[in-house]
């Protein structure tokens, strides 16, 4: 009798597959799912007719204001107005302008969500589109009308301030995520001050402190742009909680990492640039873009200072007194946008963990 | 690993090139504010370092504008801004520069105005803003009251009342922390009405409230009772609005301390409109006027010079802004009063020979 040896390895099976649950099952499965789907039920058979009827079958879809007094959703106050709540103040005639800054803003980002695309060049894409977003939007250069920031507002002035708020804050955000692990203790306790006080403050007292207590400090003829007081404080803002985030990060770095670079004596700068940052960055990427959409909705707080971004711009277009202010329809509209934003950004984090990224599994 | 330090690399790259970025984003928003325009018309130029002197460089006058108040400072469809705010700051770009196109409007809410017009950020702050003693007396002055607002009661038509003392015991929709709030409780109290207050956190539930039958009356500034009605009532017709008391609230364009030359041209500016509509010149007859023997309309348009050069200004400031703006009466009635949506009575803002209280100082 010889000994049993297997000499072919077995190929691994896949696990077996999660038992399916039946629809009815998942609905009416045990009492919880079932008096919750009814509760739900109930509310939608409810509410539908009146959806229904209010939006489409009395919806007034074209015409002037004074014929929006029935029971119906005033549409055509939309159809009127969208142009104003997308762009605000902005010179009518001068509209490709901001769709121009929308467009780069948009393919940008939609060429840099594949991590195939996050490259050096892919940021001078950004830098570069940025500034040209910006000189079309202020003109002024290449025989463009000049259009002083006042006139600014809606839909851009929400991207602007997202993109360079996000932008600025992101280098920031490393400096004081870096100081705040620093071995020198003046660097790690100023950090950690700039950090805890920034959270420790609401934005919308940032928000007025950089724009009534600023001016007053400031010496006189010194003046600086509403628009770049709001970016100024929401740019702080985002570089406190991107700095924690990433804290999160560094944390979560193996000892071993930063004591191997020691090892092959790599100095602070290589260390942390190459095998650091890294690591704690692509460790972070989904709480990221959590703080992303987080700042997208902080925009509208702006509202506060006096700049038109699409919030405001809606409320604008509802004090006309030639239409009866219909508040559902428009904030609806404004909600329907910030949606589409904030839900994209939040599928597209759904996707990149299940990416494979520097070989860090999730 | 190689593949990990590769990627690493393109990282490292990156911290350097995000810094680049930053400055250069710093840089270019800075660089985004238009250079200023050189003054295009021949005006006398005004001191160095003066209000005048800043808007004649400029190329256009900076004024304070609220984010949305309707019949006073509004953006049109086109962006274009509207109101009789609006239309006090075109005046004086008329008078200034020419043009009342050369008008640039910071919208500006109601806590950051006053710092706005301190700061220099604005040279003139036409925002329905109140001319109260603390705020004359802190940094600004205020010119003559372009409207008097009061308090007033909107009740429905079909109750037939037309006075506070028909409305005995009724609820009055109320908006707490407001200054009406405390109007509301004097007039109550003064009057005797017994009123019963329904108090709301915000000015949307409160006229919500007051339309879906939750309270008799509603209670605030005349002029947003007027632009509520005409806005969120199915039948404007269908409700009267009345003042709740005899106190009038001048709301009054402002400039800043310290530069007396511009606060007598933004005073001059307003006196003009209301002089115009006392001599009955208008923007359709003031071509016809500039022929007239009157001396005082002669005064008014520069036909006999020397006034406007006393302000600093060209002789024909005020003909330019009857001929683009217009008279008092025609901004009023073009901006909230009869020919507008509010439709609001000329009232208290009637020139003091009919009864109001506008009046026009001697143009001499």
């Amino acid at each position: 009798m010889t000994g049993f040896v297997q000499t072919q390895s077995i190929d691994a099976r896949t696990a077996p597959l999660a038992a399916r649950r039946s629809l009815f099952r998942v609905l009416f499965g045990d009492v919880l799912s079932t008096v919750s789907t009814l509760v739900i039920l109930f509310a939608v058979i409810a509410l539908a007719p009146k959806l229904v009827s209010w939006g489409l079958l009395n919806g007034i879809w074209a015409g002037e204001g004074t014929q929006c007094t029935g029971a119906g959703a005033c549409w055509a106050f939309l159809r009127a107005k969208y142009p104003f709540i997308l762009f605000g103040i902005y010179p009518p005639g001068q509209y490709w302008r901001p769709i121009g800054l929308i467009v780069i803003f948009i393919g940008l980002t939609l060429y840099s969500l594949p991590p195939k695309n996050w490259k050096t060049s892919t940021l001078w894409a950004w830098v570069i589109g940025t500034v040209v977003a910006l000189a079309l939007m202020a003109g002024g250069v290449l025989g463009l009308e000049a259009v002083p920031t006042d006139s600014w507002g809606g839909l851009p002035v929400t991207l602007i301030l997202t993109v360079l708020s996000l932008g600025l804050g992101f280098p920031l955000a490393i400096a004081l995520a870096l100081g705040r692990q620093s071995d020198l203790k003046t660097v790690k306790y100023i950090c950690v001050a700039v950090i805890e006080g920034i959270r420790g403050l609401p934005l919308l007292s940032l928000l007025f402190i950089v724009s009534i207590l600023l001016p007053l400090m400031l010496p006189d003829g010194l003046k600086i742009d509403k628009l770049l007081r709001a970016l100024v404080a929401m740019t702080v803002f985002s570089a406190a909680y991107l700095a924690e985030v990433l804290r999160g990060g560094l944390q979560g770095l193996h000892n071993g990492q930063g004591e191997a670079a020691d090892a092959l004596s790599l100095s602070w700068w290589s260390k942390t640039r190459l095998i650091i940052l890294p690591q704690a960055i692509s460790k972070v990427i989904p709480p990221l873009t959590n703080t992303v959409v987080v700042m997208v909705k902080n925009t509208s707080l702006v509202l506060i200072v006096g700049l038109y971004d699409l919030l405001s711009a809606g409320r604008a277009a509802l004090a006309d007194p030639a239409w009866p202010a219909p508040f559902a329809e428009t904030y609806g509209f404004i909600a329907l946008i910030y949606f589409i934003i904030c839900f994209s950004i939040t599928r597209y984090t759904h996707w990149i963990e299940r990416q494979n990224l520097f070989g860090v599994n999730r | 690993m190689r593949l990990i330090s590769r990627q690493n690399d393109l990282m490292g790259r990156r911290g350097l090139v995000i810094i680049g970025f930053a400055a250069a984003l710093s840089g270019a928003l800075a660089a985004c504010s238009p250079a200023p325009k050189p003054a295009s018309n021949a005006a006398p130029a005004g001191k160095a370092g003066s209000t005048l002197a800043t808007v004649q460089k400029h190329g256009y006058v900076s004024c304070g504008a609220s984010q949305a108040n309707a019949g006073f400072s509004l953006p049109d469809d086109k962006g274009y801004w509207r109101g009789l705010d609006i239309d006090m700051c075109r005046a004086v770009a008329a008078a200034v520069l020419g043009d009342q196109d050369k008008a640039r409007f910071v919208p500006l809410t109601g806590q950051q105005r006053l710092t706005a017009l301190q700061t220099g950020e604005i040279d003139l702050l036409p925002r329905t803003t109140t001319w109260t003693m603390a705020r004359d007396a802190n940094g600004v002055n205020f010119t003559f009251p372009n409207y008097y607002d009061y308090t007033g009661f909107m009740v429905r038509a079909s109750t037939g009342a037309t006075k506070p003392a028909d409305i005995k015991g009724a609820s009055v929709c109320v908006q707490t922390g407001s200054i009406t709030e405390v109007i509301f409780a004097d007039v109550s109290w003064r009057q005797k009405l017994d009123l019963k207050p329904v108090i709301f956190d915000n000015v949307s539930a409160t006229r919500q409230a007051f339309f879906s039958g939750r309270c008799d009356a509603l209670i605030t500034d005349a002029s947003s009772l007027y632009s509520v009605r005409a806005t969120q009532s199915k039948n404007p017709d269908d409700y009267v609005i009345f003042a709740a008391n005899d106190e009038a609230n001048p709301l009054t364009p402002a400039v800043r301390h310290g530069d007396d030359q511009w606060f007598d041209i933004v005073k001059w500016v307003f006196q003009a409109q209301i002089t115009a509509e006392y001599l009955g010149i208008t923007s359709a007859n003031v071509d016809e006027m500039l022929k007239s023997e009157d001396p005082a309309i002669r005064r008014l348009l520069g036909v006999e010079a020397g006034y406007g050069k006393a302000l600093g200004l060209r002789e024909d400031w005020a003909y330019q802004i009857i001929k683009q703006v217009g008279n008092y009466g025609e901004v009023y009635d073009r901006n909230v009063g009869k020919d507008s949506k509010l439709k609001i009575e000329r009232g208290l803002n009637r020139l003091q020979r009919d009864g109001g209280l506008m009046v026009p100082l001697p143009f001499s």
